[in-house]
């Protein structure tokens, strides 16, 4: 802060404070001294011939007013408030941040800091990790994963056995840290309609649904030569690039006939944001754990 | 008593002094902030919004998004954990008028860029009881039918160029090319993916 500003403030402020002190002192109402009549209590002031009764400020709220003020200066003492004068606590609110956040990071380590050298497969025995996972989960994941980690339309079920990108420990802390980025891209420009339907014809056919079985063989060819490449020429999916198993019923997005055309038209994207500078890496390690063992049972 | 009467029987030297009187709070509390450079100063990397963002913000602004949602995250230790870094004033210096706001029904949205995937929020804004089933927040999809003209965005780049946002030339002779199209939807996610993105805090 410039000298400028800050003799703005300091000036400003105490002339302020001055203003309100005179104003308070001036205001007070004293009957006149009046040496015939000891008992007239007027203050002298008249108009129309109504005179005016000395009726003092209440002196508790007189008092009040100069407690007040008196707060109010040794509070610009203390505490940041003239300009650039650092008070003599030197008291700030980011100081106060700070050292909120050390006691509490001391409070973790006590908490998170004995699950960091634990391993995941340690950790989802432990009642008190799963616990504290439970909440990390409510707070950061829940919100597009669901509460009971079972998924969205558009975003996977945590509770089941079928992994887009590996459900190992390794992999889903990859996952959280560095985020994922599926992105199958639109078939409808390329393919046009009527393969795009037989292709779904054959996608019916892997996952087991009511299919014609002839368009599904002619698809055949067309999924080997397009979409082979990511979901695998079995159509069980690759997990390097995140395509979903598409043999088995468990589906992101629609699995009917007109959802699966639908993907096939416009393609999907799907993203995972990446944690790893949002949370911290003991939170990320507990929260590993957390989504292992959802799994587990 | 002589001076209380003059100061009574004549109103413009009421006005004034009462003027006078009430004037001392916003002389020190909001003039020095003008011309310190705590606040005036954009922080590093600060971009102006990009044309579709700008779009975005003024649909942020007409659907009434900041009359639930601040833009402020205070430095207390629950806040910067809930929601990563403290605001600071210079994130804000681009904001005209800022939508810090001051009653929070939803969440903060300071630092919501970059926390939720695109899909998410398109997922949410459609009705948010499609990814958070016990939301009280309205659902928006008109937003998905809607798309933007782009007729009056250099308009609107150039009255915020004339506020000091430092918008080029081809920033504004392109921008009406570059919103034509997109839908309201594409241009509020936009918006939202950049808040706050600037700082990072791990939790």
């Amino acid at each position: 802060m410039s000298i400028f500003w800050s003799l703005w403030i300091i000036v400003l402020t105490l002339t302020c404070l001055a203003l309100v002190f005179w104003v308070l002192m001036a205001n007070r109402k004293v009957a006149v001294r009046d040496d015939e009549d000891p008992e007239n209590r007027t203050t002298g002031h008249v108009y129309d011939g109504i005179e005016e009764y000395d009726n003092p400020l209440p002196r508790w709220w007189f008092n009040l007013f100069l407690i007040t003020m008196v707060f109010g200066l040794i509070y610009l003492v203390l505490f940041p408030g003239l300009g650039a004068w650092k008070g003599v606590l030197g008291w700030t609110s980011v100081g106060k941040l700070e050292r909120d956040q050390e006691r509490a990071l001391e409070s973790y380590e006590q908490s998170y800091g004995v699950f960091s050298s634990m391993s995941v497969e340690e950790l989802i025995d432990n009642p008190k990790a799963m616990k504290m996972g439970a909440r990390l989960f409510a707070n950061n994941c829940s919100v597009c994963h669901g509460a009971d980690a079972g998924g969205n339309y558009g975003f996977p079920d945590l509770t089941d056995n079928d992994w887009l990108y590996g459900g190992t420990p390794e992999k889903i802390r990859e996952t959280l840290l560095h985020g994922r980025a599926g992105n199958m891209p639109p078939w409808g420009p390329v393919l046009g309609e009527k393969k795009i339907s037989l292709i779904t014809d054959y996608v019916l056919q892997l996952s087991g649904q009511e299919h014609d079985a002839d368009a599904a063989a002619e698809g055949a060819s067309l999924f080997a030569q397009n979409c082979a490449t990511c979901h695998g020429a079995d159509g069980k999916g690759m997990q390097t690039v995140g395509a979903p198993n598409l043999t088995d019923d468990i589906w992101l997005y629609e699995g009917s006939r007109e959802g699966i055309m639908q993907s096939l038209r416009n393609g999907r994207a799907n993203e995972m944001p990446a944690q790893k500078d949002l949370l911290r890496e003991d939170k990320i390690h507990v929260l590993t754990a957390y989504v292992y063992s959802l799994s587990q049972e | 008593m002589k001076n209380h009467d003059i100061v009574e029987k004549n109103v413009g030297l009421l006005v004034l002094l009462t003027v006078f009187a009430i004037s001392f709070g916003a002389l020190v509390e909001i003039v020095p902030q003008f011309y310190l450079k705590e606040t005036t100063e954009p922080v590093e990397g600060l971009k102006p919004l990009s044309a579709v963002e700008l779009e975005g913000r003024d649909i942020y602004i007409r659907e009434g998004c900041h009359v639930c949602h601040t833009q402020m995250v205070r430095p207390l230790r629950a806040e910067v954990e809930r929601y990563g870094h403290y605001s600071v004033a210079g994130e804000s210096v681009y904001e005209h008028p800022f939508l810090w706001g001051s009653k929070r029904t939803g969440p903060d949205l300071a630092r919501v860029g970059g926390r939720y995937s695109d899909t998410w929020h398109k997922a949410h804004l459609y009705d948010p009881r499609n990814v958070v089933p016990k939301s009280n927040m309205p659902a928006f999809p008109w937003l998905f039918d809607a798309t933007l003209d782009g007729k009056h965005t250099a308009k609107k780049m150039e009255a915020l160029r004339s506020v000091g946002v430092p918008y080029t030339d081809d920033d504004i002779a392109g921008a009406a090319e570059a919103v034509q199209g997109v839908t309201e939807i594409d241009a509020l996610v936009a918006y939202l993916q950049q808040l706050g993105t600037l700082l990072t805090h791990k939790r």
